[in-house]
């Protein structure tokens, strides 16, 4: 009928036409898209030996592994969270001069390769390192410990949470944060009551793909922090030198790091919406 | 005097000076980029002015001067309703109303009895429990003005207010307005002239980032010195160069009228060779006749003009041409078969048309 408006929102299970412009050779494309990353994992499920799966996944050194992955995930999650916010809300809210050099260099992570990024690690806070040395001299000595891996794992992941903050910051605007001030809200209670709650979907997003990277991290852990189990050998590294000794047990743990990535999407998916998005959306 | 400001805002080629009563509203109106919210901007602390001060009962908000001082938005005191109600979308409107007590150091029982308060004088304490979401544009335009006035600011900032209302929930929270503004030192900067008449007390008409115009509402509209002022009380407006009592446009039209003696700048413009001042004419489309030939005799201003728009005015027609409008019967219209793109004659008694020194 002409004039009729369609509706904004299509309801979730009905079927409705609607043209879409896209055109079929786009779709075709699109499947093989989708294929190239579904068919291996697929391929991989069927390498799974499952009668000894259990043995595999809970023997100590897949144990201590995954355990160290967890923990050290967890906590560089939590300061990339720490350090990422303030840099996103610097990054997002005010101006400075060498503003964009300083983005661009903060995201160097996401470009250059791991292994890169363990060196740098390591000629600034090994032993012989620009840091290092000092810390040294004060008997602290961070490479190739525990520590270590969380360092390389924060540098990786970093720039995840605050690239995903950022746009999240800059799309929420700084007008809810003008009217709390408006409303003599100090700058601290800005942040705590309506930045932060109004940006938490950005920020829960950035810290899901931080977490997930962390998770993930190989080549900068191995370089700066060494293989040693329990200490320093985290689920990939774990992985790897299975697939060597023993390729049952590095497939099973494959599926595993799998697991408690699908596990963590959908958490994440499950979270209710943005409460600012469904009031842009309007009623 | 409540508050006095004088800022000159460089980026953004504000200049003002204003001072406003205590008790008293005061609305600001002008072109769009005119400056208005500029002005709301910086005393509420959300833009610095690059040189002046502002003094609010008392106590410096800011002084760009040599002695430099600058009070952060949240100590200022001064309360900011914008068109957009942006009601905080993650609380209720009870917690929303309750912010700034909160803020100001009410325990959480407390402020929330304030902000149930208010929610009473802005006529909608049901809503206390709703998400922001839930509500209509003029609800949400209600909860954020109990939200406003929750903080007891000393000073209220009202930027086009009703502005995003539709045509049913304006009036209400007009209304309303004139009562909670009551005795409450306002800014209010407004695009409709029925705020001004109903709300201020007195008015202030900005354009290109400066105050032309000052006074009384009704002395403003009554005897509009700006172009902008006149177009508000809806009157034709011709501006150009002053000769005596006639104004000489732009294009060569000759204006004749009665020039008005309220407000003629100290020495008189008529004075022949006197260098041209810049003059206003300005007549209601109601004293405007429109002919398909020009008429003879009487002192009578005609303009040759083309029809642009016909649209209904009430129980008359409003006959458009450019920027001129003329207010004529269905009859008339119909007996000279005015059409869009037509050549007429827009006739105007010399004795109806109000000449100013711009």
């Amino acid at each position: 009928m002409p004039g009729s408006v369609p509706p904004k929102v299509a309801v979730r299970g009905s079927n409705r036409w609607e043209y879409t412009a896209v055109p079929r050779w786009v779709f075709a494309l699109a499947v093989i898209g989708a294929a190239f990353i579904l068919v291996p994992l697929i391929g991989m499920t069927v390498k799974v030996n499952w009668a000894n799966f259990f043995t595999l996944i809970t023997s100590d050194s897949s144990r201590a592994a995954l355990w160290l992955s967890l923990k050290t995930a967890g906590i560089s999650t939590a300061l990339c969270i720490i350090m990422g916010v303030p840099l996103a809300m610097v990054l997002a809210r005010s101006h400075f001069y060498g503003q964009r050099l300083l983005r661009s260099l903060i995201l160097l992570p996401l470009v250059v390769p791991p292994v890169v990024g363990g060196l740098a690690l390591l000629y600034t806070f090994g032993r012989q390192g620009l840091l290092g040395k000092a810390m040294d001299f004060f008997g602290i000595n961070i490479a190739f410990s525990t520590t270590a891996v969380i360092m390389a794992q924060t540098f990786v992941a970093l720039p995840f949470l605050v690239l995903s903050l950022e746009g999240t910051l800059r799309t929420a605007g700084q007008r809810y944060e003008a009217v709390a001030a408006t409303l003599g809200a100090k700058p601290t209670a800005v942040l705590t009551q309506i930045t932060l709650p109004l940006v938490w979907p950005g920020l829960l997003s950035g810290a899901v793909l931080s977490f997930a990277r962390s998770l993930g991290e190989f080549g900068a852990t191995l370089t700066f922090a060494g293989s040693l189990q329990g200490v320093t050998r985290t689920l990939p590294l774990e992985i790897y030198l299975q697939q060597e000794l023993d390729p049952d047990a590095a497939v099973a743990l494959s599926l595993v790091l799998i697991v408690v990535a699908i596990v963590v999407v959908a958490l994440t998916y499950r979270m209710p919406r943005s409460t600012l998005r469904t009031q842009l959306a309007g009623p | 005097m409540a508050l006095e400001l004088t800022a000159r805002i460089d980026h953004r080629d504000v200049e003002v000076a204003l001072t406003l009563a205590s008790g008293e509203t005061l609305a600001i109106m002008g072109p769009n980029g005119a400056g208005k919210s500029s002005v709301l901007a910086a005393l509420a602390g959300l833009l610095r002015p690059d040189t002046g001060s502002a003094v609010l009962n008392g106590r410096e908000l800011f002084n760009a001067g040599p002695r430099r001082n600058w009070v952060p938005p949240h100590q200022r005191g001064t309360g900011m309703l914008a068109q957009d109600p942006l009601l905080f979308p993650h609380l209720s409107v009870l917690d929303n109303v309750a912010f700034g007590p909160r803020n100001a150091g009410a325990g959480r029982s407390s402020a929330r009895a304030t902000a149930q308060h208010w929610l009473e004088e802005v006529g909608v304490p049901e809503l206390a429990d709703r998400r922001p979401a839930q509500l209509s544009g003029g609800q949400a335009q209600r909860v954020a003005m109990a939200r406003a006035l929750a903080t007891d600011p000393q000073l209220l900032l009202l930027d086009e207010p009703m502005a995003a209302l539709d045509i049913h929930s304006a009036p209400l929270l007009r209304r309303l307005l004139k009562r909670v503004l009551a005795g409450r030192s306002t800014i209010m900067v407004t695009h409709d002239v029925l705020d001004a008449l109903v709300l201020a007390d007195r008015i202030i008409v900005m354009d290109r980032g400066r105050i032309v115009e000052e006074g009384p509402t009704a002395a403003v509209l009554g005897h509009p010195r700006s172009p902008f002022a006149a177009s508000l009380a809806g009157l034709n407006v011709m501006m150009g160069a002053l000769r005596g009592a006639s104004v000489l446009t732009g294009d060569g039209v000759t204006v004749t009228g009665r020039l008005a003696d309220a407000g003629t700048p100290d020495g008189d413009p008529c004075v022949a060779g006197a260098p041209a001042v810049a003059g206003v004419a300005a007549f209601s489309p109601s004293a405007v006749s429109v002919f398909l030939a020009p008429p003879q005799g009487s002192p009578r201003n005609c303009f040759a003009l083309a029809v642009t728009e016909l649209e209904p005015h009430g129980d008359l027609i409003r006959v458009r041409s450019g920027r001129l409008a003329a207010d004529v019967t269905p009859a008339a219209v119909a007996e000279l078969g005015l059409v869009p793109g037509m050549d007429v004659f827009f006739v105007v008694k010399a004795t109806e048309v109000s000449i100013y020194p711009a």
